[in-house]
């Protein structure tokens, strides 16, 4: 609150809670002094339209110490706990505090468990339900709004069920895939390709290496620009995925593999990005995370559908 | 009202004359006054046995439910940590919850009509206040004896014999209070489990707490609180009385009877004494559960326990008057003279007849609903990452997470199919096993060929039915989206 607001504000608040205390305190003893008006049949005496009246039904006595003890719970309360102004009282208890706590405390109840799963291969962990169940919970809480929810993909965000990589499939990989993160860069190549049509012929060419439609003539003419690619993608189009250098003879296309998207990748490149999530969640989920990820293209129980949740 | 409910209307301008049978309160000096402990006689009678059995029934039940086992599991459970709450051979889902406010509208039409119709039945005889505050004072008078025994224990020393009998009614309330926490926690963990735990002092935090606040509870309302829980704290005595009219049954002091009050020889004629047919011997007062004279007229603290009658009747019976002098009826049936059909007629007023109507309709709609309810709940989430995606074929691809609840005891294989657009079609697995009383989430791929829906949004509906049993079917409407 002493972020926002100056001191003043906090001694308003402070005085204007315990004036309020007083009053209500001042209120319950002067009132309950104050002998109601009696008559013979224990009215008040007030009278309304004529015969409405009030009768007195007081209230009993042990009724009145409950309004002091709320008083005395507002002051104890007020004291140990934050509520008077920017005052943090005595306990120095906090939201934040308490919260990361709890997040500590279930930590240490799950760390057994990811200790066990830590010291497995992934292709291990993935073959165990319970962590596969994990996984998916995990999946569908941190992966989904990327990866999609059956893990394959979309445009600009890579299928996880193809068994296709960018970067190797393998559990270690995945690993320091979530971990970690990827930077996916192609950089534009129209410069170093040379005109619209060599792009194009080029492209043509890329096209012809995964049996896509193209034309043939033009992929010819195209073939020797491919040197430019081969630094990355190798001399047989191949990929490497050291590099994260997409394979581009198997169909598997993460932006399209149209004749237009290919010739635009080619022209203004490509960048992308994984972020990393190993700080987030640390090693022993991001290894039950890509177990189910492993699972996925490897089938393990049946890759997609979901063990039962609780 | 008009009138001042402690007294009823037109009986008002008679107090004056009806000399007090308790000594007045003290003097108050302040807005509170000091509780005056109330000491019950032990009464007997029609409705005192009509109460034992609604105290039988009911504790029956509540201490029983939690026992009784229905397919291996308890009969009734309220799980609050997997969020089933289990009723026999029904299960609920937070999703079910119209249920529970269905149960409450009933409970509250209930309330209505029958206080219509009869006043406070539901203090008299019913409510747990009442039911516990009967076994508690069945055991103090067991311990320490009725009414002039008890108010003898308190008034004398401080001895021994005082700190025996105490001791052991004090322990003997715990008991039953622990009991009825133990019983009441039981409905949220099974009780044999919950026993269990309790044997090996092995109770979650929360268990422990809810045993022993409700424990403490019913020992502190039932043992100490007593009349005041219904004169002070509760919001249902007080407003039934906004559902009283002048054809609703109330306990009442015939006072036209009964005037002028008197004690009398049994053999002599109370006309020739100018004396009623009341003999002034304050049983009326001593039995009263809230410390009330009846014949004062309707008053607000009467829980409508009839503890009066009983004791009432029973003098008549022995002064050899006819019975009734304070009975049930109704301001209209005593002003008028109304007797038995005359007075019941007036129960089937319009007022009656409509809370009857509703409650009846309500209580139809919620039990036929539930007898009908489908089996299997659906909930369609499109994913929200993605909008459609080309697949091989030249087909459009969206997902969904669908999520599917069997709310059955047994394992169901369930059929996923979509319509709305002709040609779409399910891409994934479409049939899928869902365990029993389970959840299960089913990412679920949807194909169209392109161009075969506008571009956009479409509407389509997802069908899910079990293999078994057709009739068990859900629809849910979801969109697909066709890139331009």
């Amino acid at each position: 609150m002493a972020d926002f607001t100056g001191a003043g504000w906090s001694a308003f608040i402070i005085v204007s809670t315990l004036v309020g205390l007083a009053l209500c305190l001042w209120i319950t003893i002067t009132l309950s002094r104050r002998p109601p008006p009696r008559d013979a049949v224990g009215t008040t005496g007030h009278s309304w339209d004529g015969d409405l009246q009030e009768l007195n039904n007081p209230l009993p006595r042990w009724w009145a110490w409950l309004f002091y003890l709320t008083i005395a719970f507002a002051l104890v309360y007020l004291a140990l706990y934050p509520g008077l102004g920017a005052m943090r009282g005595s306990l120095g208890w906090t939201q934040a505090e308490q919260y990361q706590a709890e997040v500590a405390r279930m930590d240490e109840t799950t760390r057994p468990l990811f200790e066990r799963y830590l010291k497995q291969e992934v292709a291990q962990v993935a073959a165990d339900p319970q962590a596969r169940a994990m996984g998916e919970r995990m999946y569908l809480t941190y992966c989904v709004q990327c990866h999609g929810s059956d893990g394959r993909g979309s445009k600009g965000f890579p299928n996880l069920a193809d068994g296709d990589w960018l970067h190797g499939g393998e559990g270690p990989v995945l690993v320091r895939t979530i971990g970690e993160g990827r930077q996916g860069v192609m950089p534009p190549m129209a410069a170093a390709v040379g005109s619209a049509a060599e792009v194009e012929n080029l492209a043509n060419y890329v096209l012809s290496l995964s049996g896509g439609a193209h034309d043939a003539v033009k992929a010819e003419l195209g073939k020797p620009k491919f040197a430019a690619c081969a630094g990355c993608h190798g001399a047989d189009g191949k990929g490497n995925p050291a590099l994260g250098a997409p394979n581009l003879t198997d169909s598997v296309w993460l932006y399209g593999g149209s004749l237009a998207s290919v010739t635009e990748t080619i022209t203004k490149g490509r960048s992308n990005r994984m972020p990393a999530f190993g700080e987030l969640l640390g090693p022993g989920k991001v290894q039950v995370l890509a177990a189910y990820v492993w699972s996925l293209s490897h089938g393990t129980g049946a890759a997609g559908s979901a063990p039962a949740r609780p | 009202m008009h009138v001042p409910d402690r007294a009823g209307p037109g009986l008002s301008a008679m107090n004056a004359r009806i000399p007090p049978v308790v000594a007045a309160p003290p003097e108050r000096d302040d807005l509170f006054e000091v509780r005056r402990k109330i000491y019950p006689r032990a009464v007997s009678g029609l409705f005192a046995r009509w109460r034992w059995a609604m105290v039988w029934i009911t504790q029956l039940v509540f201490y029983g439910l939690p026992w009784l086992t229905w397919n291996d599991r308890p009969a009734v459970l309220f799980d609050l940590l997997s969020r089933r709450f289990y009723l026999f051979g029904v299960v609920l889902y937070p999703q079910d919850f119209i249920y529970l406010t269905g149960l409450l509208v009933i409970s509250a039409l209930a309330l209505f009509l029958f206080t219509a119709v009869a006043g406070r039945l539901w203090c008299g005889y019913a409510c747990p206040q009442t039911v516990y505050t009967e076994i508690f004072l069945w055991i103090e008078r067991r311990v320490e004896g009725d009414r002039h025994a008890r108010m003898r224990l308190d008034q004398g020393a401080r001895d021994a014999r005082w700190l025996g009998l105490k001791t052991l009614k004090h322990a003997l309330w715990l008991a039953v209070a622990l009991w009825t926490g133990i019983s009441f926690v039981g409905y949220f963990t099974p009780i044999r489990t919950l026993l269990g735990e309790v044997g090996a002092l092995a109770l979650g935090p929360w268990e422990a707490f809810w045993v022993l606040f409700y424990g403490f509870a019913t020992y502190g309302n039932a043992g100490w609180m007593r009349e005041q829980v219904c004169k002070y704290m509760c919001p249902y005595a007080r407003f039934q009385s906004a559902m009283f009219d002048r054809d609703t049954m109330i306990i009442t002091y015939d006072q036209a009877r009964g005037e002028p009050r008197g004690s009398r020889s049994r053999k002599a004629d109370p006309a020739a004494n100018g004396l009623g047919s009341c003999i002034d011997c304050g049983l009326c007062v001593e039995v009263c559960p809230t410390g009330i004279d009846i014949r004062n007229g309707l008053q607000y603290e009467c829980i409508g326990c009839a503890a009066c009658i009983d004791t009432c009747d029973q003098i008549m019976d022995r002064m050899g008057y006819p019975r009734g002098l304070v009975r049930y009826t109704t301001q209209n049936a005593l002003a008028r003279g109304w007797h038995g059909s005359q007075l019941l007629r007036r129960a089937f007023r319009p007022r009656v007849l409509v809370y009857g109507t509703i409650l009846l309709a309500v209580s139809l709609a919620l039990f036929g609903h539930l007898a009908m309810r489908t089996p299997l709940k659906v909930d369609v989430m499109r994913d929200r990452g993605s909008l459609g995606r080309e697949v091989e074929g030249g087909m459009i691809e969206n997902v969904y997470q669908l999520q599917l609840i069997n709310t059955t005891e047994s394992p169901r294989r369930l059929r996923i199919r979509v319509g709305g657009i002709a040609s779409a079609m399910v891409a994934s697995e479409a049939e899928v096993e869902v365990p029993p009383v389970q959840p299960r989430l089913v990412p679920v791929r949807v194909r169209v060929p392109a161009g075969a829906a506008a571009p956009g949004s479409s509407r389509i509906e997802f069908l899910v039915d079990a293999l078994d049993d057709p009739a068990v079917a859900v629809r849910e409407k979801s969109t697909f989206y066709m890139p331009r």
